[in-house]
């Protein structure tokens, strides 16, 4: 690793001063020190930011929850108010990494995870996110697990988080403090796609450093599914993911719909326009098709990720069936039936 | 790059080491403390052969500072067993043969032993194999020796629930 010093933050007036002096935040830091093991991320001072107090869940008035940006994944995912009125949430975090990693990494933490691009992690390569203006080795190169939408031509990378694809389904909002005071990002706002500035990953600044993130009231806790598909059943990142959430009325109606997609690109993936193709009808799989064509309009392959775009096409399908019908994806037990029997 | 001083309790017992900041726990116990039981697989967080115990949740060693720990308490395979007697997931990995080369054998058991204090298998009792594969999913097996680890993780969550 490159040398660094390192400091506890006691505070979080000292945490941000040291930030706008040009240190960086660790907090789990298994994907940061990942990324310092790799030359990836060279910072010359970490701060501490575990003992500020930021890791408990908080009730609020509009009935929603706060969650706080030091809470550990493993925690958030087993909070029985997550459970219970987040199952969305709860499924998506336990979607993500291993038992152990989960219980290290934290709230704030998965929000800022870099993506897993073999280019942007081999340092011998050039990369627009690693390197401005180095260029882009993925495109062209092996684009199995790339974009497939909003990319540009300066970075094809996408973003890694599961626990993010359910917070952009459930219109979570961040509240992020700076040496300007505190200012509340929605949770579409908090991710930017690549453009021609790949090397920020989002709309946080530098010396801002994440409070914690608020849920809305509405959980969609009765219709939910959060489907991951990968290359092995656990432990992988999403090939594709889908948040699905709906709710009903008394005539079997849908009356509010959400749809995320992660593992397509460099920020979890919506569009209200596809949502509002479900209002007023009945589950069906005539309706989620017309979803799936809609979300992946403007889908395109760099070659290899070709498959991902059909089966993104089949994962938003299954994945509004399952929530339809009450049976959301298991996080456990993870074989689904043969496509024969859910076409 | 300059130390400083870290307090660490190890298995009980307390250390006062002088680290670089760059040093992960994993270093810290097998360098520093030559706790080598503790192994060192991928050193990314993806073989879960460095697992230990912190304040009794399993993390990876290897992707965290030493630095980071102090004054929390540590728990490595080497303070699991009580003098002679060994600890019951290391005797049930006798019993089932769950490993071959051995690499992985000290994370799959503080693995383990961080799945049995998170309580999630009491909800799996219809579906309990696939459930020990999915929490132990952090820890690789390149002998793959899973069916036996399950077996030895099954036996003694049985043994607890009873």
């Amino acid at each position: 690793m490159h040398p660094f010093s390192y400091e506890r933050a006691t505070s979080i007036d000292q945490a941000v001063q040291a930030a706008s002096e040009g240190a960086c935040f660790i907090a789990g830091g298994t994907n940061l020190l990942d990324l310092m093991k790799e030359n990836v991320a060279r910072p010359q001072r970490l701060v501490d930011i575990n003992h500020l107090g930021l890791d408990t869940l908080e009730p609020l008035p509009n009935g929603g929850l706060r969650i706080g940006a030091l809470m550990r994944n493993a925690d958030l995912a087993a909070h029985p108010e997550i459970k219970a009125r987040y199952p969305l949430l709860a499924d998506a975090l336990m979607a993500g990494a291993s038992p152990q990693l989960r219980n290290m990494a934290t709230t704030g933490g998965n929000l800022m995870q870099r993506t897993r691009c073999y280019y942007f992690y081999d340092t011998a390569t050039p990369c627009n996110k690693r390197e401005p203006g180095t260029g882009c080795t993925a495109i062209g190169g092996a684009t199995r697990i790339h974009a497939v939408l909003g990319a540009s031509e300066h970075c094809i990378a996408v973003h890694p988080s599961d626990m993010c694809v359910a917070l952009a389904a459930l219109d979570a909002t961040v509240n992020v403090i700076g040496p300007d005071g505190s200012r509340s990002i929605p949770f579409l706002e908090f991710h930017r796609l690549p453009g021609d500035a790949p090397q920020h990953d989002n709309t946080l600044r530098n010396d801002e450093l994440i409070l914690n993130v608020e849920l809305p009231a509405q959980g969609f806790a009765a219709h939910y599914s959060y489907l991951k598909i990968r290359d092995r059943l656990s432990f992988a990142f999403a090939l594709v993911s889908v948040a699905a959430a709906m709710n009903l009325n008394n005539a079997g109606r849908i009356t509010e719909a959400r749809i995320a997609l992660g593992g397509v690109a460099h920020k979890p993936w919506r569009l209200a326009q596809a949502e509002a193709l479900l209002l007023g009808h009945s589950p069906g799989q005539r309706t989620f098709a017309q979803v799936a064509d809609v979300l992946l309009r403007d889908a395109s392959s760099q070659g290899d990720n070709r498959f991902k775009i059909e089966l993104a096409h089949r994962a938003i399908r299954r994945a509004l069936a399952q929530a339809a019908g009450r049976t959301p994806q298991s996080q456990v037990n993870k074989r689904v039936p043969s496509p024969r029997s859910n076409s | 790059m300059p130390t400083v001083p870290v307090s660490l309790n190890v298995n009980d017992q307390a250390h006062e080491l002088d680290l670089g900041p760059d040093v992960t726990l994993l270093d810290a116990l097998r360098e520093r403390l030559q706790l080598t039981g503790t192994k060192k697989g991928c050193d990314h967080g993806q073989c879960g052969a460095c697992t230990v115990l912190v304040d009794g949740r399993r993390i990876n060693a290897c992707l965290t500072l030493a630095v980071m720990h102090e004054g929390a308490r540590i728990a490595t395979i080497e303070g699991l067993a009580d003098a002679d007697r060994l600890h019951p997931l290391q005797q049930a990995f006798i019993e089932h043969d769950a490993f071959q080369c051995g690499y992985c054998t000290s994370g799959q058991i503080c693995s383990a032993l961080g799945l049995l204090n998170e309580k999630h298998l009491q909800a799996h009792t219809n579906d309990l194999r696939p459930a020990i594969r999915e929490y132990m999913s952090g820890n690789l097996c390149r002998c793959g020796a899973y069916r036996n680890i399950v077996s030895a993780i099954e036996q003694v969550h049985a043994g607890e629930v009873k």
